[in-house]
């Protein structure tokens, strides 16, 4: 598990370090969630409404923003290679990048929501789903996106071609989020959403890094 | 299976082919079109607007088999690493994409009259409209890169990963919101639907499969005769 760990801390010091690219994320986040009540209207009744689909949306669309630099700079200096050739597995360096990457997106937004729902009037009630959901369902976007990020890496304009392939894959995240954070749903339609969310973050955490994995030594060689 | 991996085998098969496939496409197409435009009858409740479903439906068909066969040949192409694999799962995502932007538009005309509205957000048309997408992103991926090869590995783990996740998709859509009609015709029981009725429909689909045929192999023989003048260019001026 060394390795695993120093990459981990490596990659969060790299983010930390050029703290910029971290604030980017979020500031975004704000921004995109800030120009709905703009957009729409500022009536209270239909923002309460929209809410938990608004703080969704814009949480999915931030998360793609940071996605092509999961893989470019080690890809760029080499030492992506050299992450390929040792002898420890690959998945699970490519576990630590989804790791990373949550951290210092998914998670930041996660905690900056329950602010930006009390600006969108959402009930008192939905807070703690809202949570539950994103706290099962970014990491899932995470783990997917990687994947995306492992596909375009070395191909132009990677930036928008992660957003094109990935969007459509994490539609049912976003779905039964939404789902269960919506204002009618009933106490079972909330459960099964977010089990249905477990499962799909247990899925995609086997599933994922052995899919990148696998992407990166097929692509890199 | 592996003997017509190679190129010139698959050339002299494909010619000897392509002849057969094209005529009867065309004569399933003349019949089926006769069929469903004069020879049967308007249902009892769409009326004459039920003609669109002898498009419709087949199309929908296509859009779900082309991309379970370009699914396929992905696989091959990442186990084997069969180029021709490659280039029939290239060859395969643009019509799979006209085929589901074929199902979308006749829906919508389809719609109009009988729902009263050109789209709704309902389960099966939103993962069709998805399906689109990840044609569409299958289609950017393979051709984003410099080197073809690397577009064409990625596009393949694209494309498992969209097979794998279509299921999910799926029933997430189907749980959200839902209007679309049931299926009528894969039921355990006898098909829900009239002789009449099935026949265009049938003959439609066996129209748009030999089709989807006729037009692979063309598209494939096409890459490789490219292939193989890049091939000759690059001698000649190497």
């Amino acid at each position: 598990m060394g390795i695993f760990f120093t990459l981990v801390r490596r990659d969060l010091l790299l983010v930390y370090r050029s703290a910029n690219d971290a604030w980017l994320v979020l500031i975004f986040f704000v921004i995109a969630v800030t120009l709905f009540p703009l957009g729409i209207g500022p009536d209270p009744k239909v923002l309460q409404q929209l809410s938990g689909g608004i703080i969704w949306i814009c949480a999915l669309l931030s998360a793609m923003l940071s996605l092509d630099r999961v893989f470019q700079s080690d890809f760029d200096d080499g030492s992506l290679d050299q992450m390929i050739l040792t002898s420890y597995p690959l998945e699970l360096l490519v576990f630590g990048k989804c790791l990373v990457h949550w951290l210092t997106t998914g998670f930041p937004i996660l905690l900056i929501s329950p602010l930006l729902a009390a600006m969108l009037n959402m009930t008192i009630d939905s807070y703690p789903i809202l949570l539950i959901t994103m706290l099962l369902g970014t990491p899932t976007i995470s783990l997917i996106g990687v994947v995306g990020a492992a596909l375009v890496l070395g191909s132009r304009r990677s930036g928008v071609l992660i957003s094109l392939i990935i969007l459509p894959l994490v539609v049912p995240v976003l779905i039964f989020s939404v789902a269960a954070v919506g204002l009618e749903s009933r106490i079972e339609d909330i459960s099964s959403a977010l089990r249905l969310l477990g499962a799909i973050l247990v899925i995609s955490s086997v599933f994922c890094p052995w899919a990148a994995a696998a992407t990166l030594r097929n692509i890199t060689n | 299976m592996h003997k017509f991996a190679n190129p010139a085998q698959f050339t002299r098969l494909a010619n000897r082919v392509l002849p057969w496939t094209s005529f009867f496409a065309a004569i399933c197409f003349i019949f089926g079109l006769y069929f469903s435009i004069f020879a049967s009858p308007p249902d009892y409740q769409q009326g004459e607007t039920v003609r669109i479903m002898y498009v419709h439906v087949p199309a929908a068909w296509m859009s779900l088999f082309t991309y379970t066969l370009m699914a396929v040949a992905s696989a091959s192409f990442l186990i084997w690493k069969h180029s021709l694999a490659d280039i029939a799962a290239r060859a395969l995502a643009p019509v799979g994409a006209s085929f589901t932007a074929i199902t979308l538009i006749t829906g919508a005309l389809w719609g109009q009259p009988m729902w009263g509205t050109w789209w709704v957000w309902d389960a099966r048309l939103t993962s069709v409209l998805i399906l689109f997408f990840l044609y569409l992103g299958y289609m950017t991926l393979v051709n984003a890169f410099e080197d073809s090869e690397k577009g064409s590995k990625a596009g393949a783990v694209l494309a498992l990963i969209g097979f794998v996740n279509i299921p999910i998709i799926k029933f997430s859509v189907d749980w959200w919101n839902t209007l679309h009609q049931p299926a009528s015709l894969s039921r355990l029981d006898a098909p829900a639907i009239d002789p009449s009725m099935l026949t265009p429909l049938i003959l439609m689909a066996l129209g748009f499969k030999l089709f989807l045929i006729t037009i692979l192999i063309i598209r494939m023989r096409t890459t490789l005769i490219e292939k193989r003048l890049q091939a000759k260019h690059l001698l000649k001026s190497g």
